[in-house]
């Protein structure tokens, strides 16, 4: 499979040219004017190597370079400390500067609540979103129920010993966030077991540590495919579009949503592109236009279709709007759950 | 036997000159990522990585993953001459390979680093060809409880045989754990001792704390004792690897025993880093030379290579049948994995025939190649002790400085990296243990999320940890070595106070 891969890489080339050729007929009339970055720019993960954020950021970076999107090269920066925090801080702190961007995960919105450190989208300059992560619920295949109604049943009627063991990335992240949600709407109750990375998450599934995850679909797909873990089901409003089989001729689209299995919980994760503030309009449009770019790749849209991303990309007030409100939604949700530091 | 018909059609991969030179390319940049510390091989591979993208997955992996084999080779060779540890993994290595060159005997010392290195990872790839799906499953038991049993092994079997007081060991143990406190803690999401500070939201890194600790603090203690270094009248001819290599076969026993402990944990996965305190601790515990570890025993440096290189290597196994990365390194290359199109996983191994084993044959010929690439420099880097040490100390502080800057790109580690470095210089003054303060600062954070992990799963019940047989075990072993000393300690003065005397 490999090679026809490379062969899909190798013909990135090809795309490229037809979108170097659109290009002009998309940019606005004073292009002439057009603000282009004069040296190398930070491309800041705030998160560790390896993680989803780091993988996108390092693949956005091998587009860019391979298809020479950029005059100047982009470096990928992590800058994980304090859930994040230190990332964020320091595009904030970087008023005016253009040679920065950084790549925001929910944390933009959960680190602040959790920690008091102080920062907000607002404090930044948002550039365009590039698409949702999902969230899928998984529990080991060898679990006596098939279906979201089986799984809350024998999650309200444990107890003690029994109790449900949800795992999970970090603490009072997303996906605690999402636990405690389902605890909000069925009344019962999980043991929270957070654990450093998804991949860790998905082994302890297997392993029968733990009773359940939200993983990314990236994160378990291989151990779905192998028979280990089953989908229940997916936290967005929609069922996802790939339709390509996975695993015993299900795919990604067979997968019912919470919402119509009877727990309504919708809950999709930024990937999206901020800047520091005060950035000029010029600025902003440059890297819209980048990412516009980079999404037209077929290396990009390879990788959607792999970690069965939702597609969304927004920019300009769409994107503003979106941040207002998402802003909104953690904060009631982790001010139900207790989550919000004092 | 099918195992080995893969692996001859692995070779076959190999066979693509182009994919040769990858390798070498890829192990000299290794030797020196490894050379220079803090660009550590997670580093070093994450910045690669996107200059891969138009290559194949299999010509991709084995560049990235020989920069991996080079810089398990390279962190010896500054933890011997400078006892600057390169990796994290290397720090046991100090212990012993520093002195050596000190005796003028740094060309001993780096053969027997490099070869304990190859060592260690031929047995680890051995057992990757051939029992692969029998261990991916072995790791698949390790929950909480069971990682917080191998830390607390580590520890165990570390602590209780040291020279120094116990309670100097205890007090540079507990100002690790207190460090590696400081930041976020992953198990409530709360920050801990940042006391408002930016700066201190990222915690105490492991591999600055060493930079300084280690390096600046030799520094600070050779400009004290005279501008020079001691290992500076060392005879060097390639002859010496020769002659060392005489003496590796009799330390056979002790060999296995860092391979197993090495793969182990790798695999489950501990990590490079505790199987190579692990392996010194047990080694100096064992061996009939124990009494001598930390003057300067070829053992003491071969023991500790030859675990961190089998473990190195065998963390690829989790990662690639599992998805669970061993090492940061092995994350990083996890990302890679993905972002050419692989999905690790059980089923790798079945529907990415060429590219898992081209690998697994790459990592036999890149670790021959390695040995070759590092041994024919052993006399290069051990001349580097011939310089003036008053030319070569500005440089090793400037490299350490780079070191501990690039480790999150934050200037305010460089002055961190000097602070440890006068702590580093006072706990040698005063006779404390470094060894345990490292230990504490590398897995402290591990062990503690690992056991309050383990205390939610269990609602608090101390139980868990004797749940069952694996868990049980392991724990048992780790509080039997913590004891070890007082009770040989009891028994000898049974036996008779002469004994007694004796072992003092």
């Amino acid at each position: 499979m490999h090679s026809a891969i490379a062969k899909i890489v190798r013909r990135g080339a090809a795309a490229l040219a037809v979108t170097t050729a659109l290009a002009p007929a998309v940019m606005p009339s004073w292009a002439h004017a057009a603000w282009e970055p004069t040296k190398t720019v930070e491309f800041i993960v705030p998160a560790g190597t390896g993680g989803g954020a780091d993988q996108m950021a390092r693949m956005i970076q091998g587009i860019v370079q391979k298809n020479n999107l950029m005059s100047q090269p982009l470096v990928v920066i992590n800058k994980s400390g304090g859930a994040g925090a230190e990332g964020f801080l320091d595009v904030k702190g970087s008023n005016r500067n253009p040679h920065k961007i950084i790549i925001s995960l929910s944390n933009l919105f959960t680190t602040p609540l959790a920690t008091g450190v102080p920062f907000s989208w607002k404090d930044m300059t948002p550039v365009s979103m590039l698409a949702l992560d999902e969230f899928v619920l998984w529990v080991n295949a060898k679990a006596p129920y098939d279906d979201v109604k089986g799984f809350l049943a024998a999650l309200k009627a444990a107890s003690g010993d029994q109790t449900f063991k949800m795992g999970g990335t970090g603490s009072k992240q997303e996906d605690q966030i999402i636990t405690a949600a389902i605890e909000q709407k069925t009344g019962a109750k999980f043991i929270y077991v957070p654990y450093k990375g998804g991949g860790d998450v998905a082994a302890q599934l297997v392993g029968g540590h733990v009773t359940a995850s939200v993983n990314n679909p990236i994160e378990a797909v291989s151990q779905w495919r192998a028979g280990e873990l089953k989908p229940l089901c997916v936290f967005d409003y929609q069922r996802l579009p790939y339709k390509e089989p996975i695993a015993n001729g299900k795919s990604w689209a067979d997968i019912p949503t919470c919402k119509e299995s009877g727990l309504d919980i919708e809950y999709l994760m930024l990937r999206g592109i901020l800047m520091p503030p005060n950035a000029s309009k010029d600025q902003v449009d440059y890297f819209v236009e980048l990412f516009k770019k980079v999404r037209a790749t077929p290396e990009w849209q390879e990788f959607m279709q792999k970690g069965a991303f939702n597609t969304t990309a927004l920019s300009g007030p769409e994107y503003s709007a979106w941040l207002t409100k998402a802003e909104a939604t953690h904060k009631d949700l982790m001010e139900k759950a207790g989550f919000v530091a004092k | 036997m099918e195992a080995l018909t893969s692996l001859i059609g692995g070779f076959g991969v190999l066979a693509d000159p182009m994919n040769i030179v990858y390798m070498f390319v890829g192990i000299s940049l290794g030797v020196l990522i490894g050379v220079l510390p803090g660009l550590g091989g997670a580093n070093g591979v994450a910045i690669l990585l996107p200059l891969t993208f138009s290559m194949s997955p299999v010509s991709a992996i084995i560049m990235l993953s020989s920069i991996y084999w080079g810089a398990l080779f390279g962190g010896a060779i500054t933890s011997i001459l400078f006892n600057i540890p390169g990796e994290p993994w290397s720090v046991a290595t100090t212990f012993d390979g520093h002195p050596m060159a000190q005796k003028g005997k740094a060309g001993e010392a780096l053969t027997g680093a490099f070869t304990g290195s190859f060592i260690g990872a031929f047995f680890a790839v051995l057992l990757i060809t051939f029992l692969a799906p029998v261990i991916a499953k072995f790791a698949l038991q390790f929950g909480p409880a069971e990682f917080f049993a191998v830390y607390l092994l580590t520890f165990c079997s570390f602590v209780g045989m040291g020279k120094e007081p116990p309670a100097k060991v205890i007090a540079a143990m507990m100002l690790g754990f207190a460090l590696a406190a400081v930041g976020i803690d992953t198990v409530t999401g709360q920050l801990r001792m940042t006391f408002g500070s930016v700066e201190l939201l990222r915690g105490f890194d492991f591999l600055v704390a060493v930079i300084g600790l280690f390096g600046v603090g030799e520094i600070l203690l050779t400009m004290e004792e005279g501008l020079a270094f001691k290992g500076k009248s060392a005879s060097i001819n390639p002859r010496v690897v020769l002659h060392t290599w005489a003496q590796i076969p009799k330390y056979w026993a002790g060999l296995l025993r860092s391979a197993i402990v090495g793969c182990w944990m790798g695999v489950t996965p501990g990590g490079a880093t505790p199987a190579s305190f692990m392996s010194y601790g047990l080694a100096k515990k064992f061996s009939k030379n124990g009494r001598n570890f930390g003057k300067g025993e070829l053992e003491g440096v071969i023991m500790p290579e030859t675990a961190a290189h089998a473990a190195g290597t065998s963390a690829l196994l989790p990662m690639l049948t599992l998805g669970i990365p061993g090492s940061p390194t092995a994350a990083v290359l996890l990302g890679g994995l993905l972002i050419w199109g692989l999905q690790p996983g059980p089923l790798l191994f079945v529907e990415q025939k060429d590219f898992v084993w081209g690998l697994i044959a790459s990592i036999y010929l890149g670790n021959i190649a390695g040995l070759i690439v590092v041994l024919t420099t052993v006399p290069i880097f051990a001349a580097i002790l011939r310089i003036p040490f008053s030319v070569i100390a500005p440089i090793i502080l400037v490299i350490c400085a780079v070191g501990a800057y690039t480790v999150h790109n934050a200037g305010l580690d460089i002055a961190v990296m000097l602070i440890f470095g006068v702590i580093g210089y006072l706990f040698k003054k005063l006779q404390y243990p470094l060894a345990p303060l490292v230990l504490a600062l590398v897995l402290g954070d591990m062990a503690e999320s690992s056991f309050r992990q383990a205390m939610l799963v269990s609602q608090g019940h101390l139980s868990i940890f004797w749940s069952n047989p694996l868990v049980g075990s392991i724990v048992t072993l780790a509080l039997v070595m913590l004891v070890w000393p007082l009770v040989s300690k009891v028994m000898a003065r049974l036996n008779g106070g002469k004994e007694a005397a004796a072992a003092e």
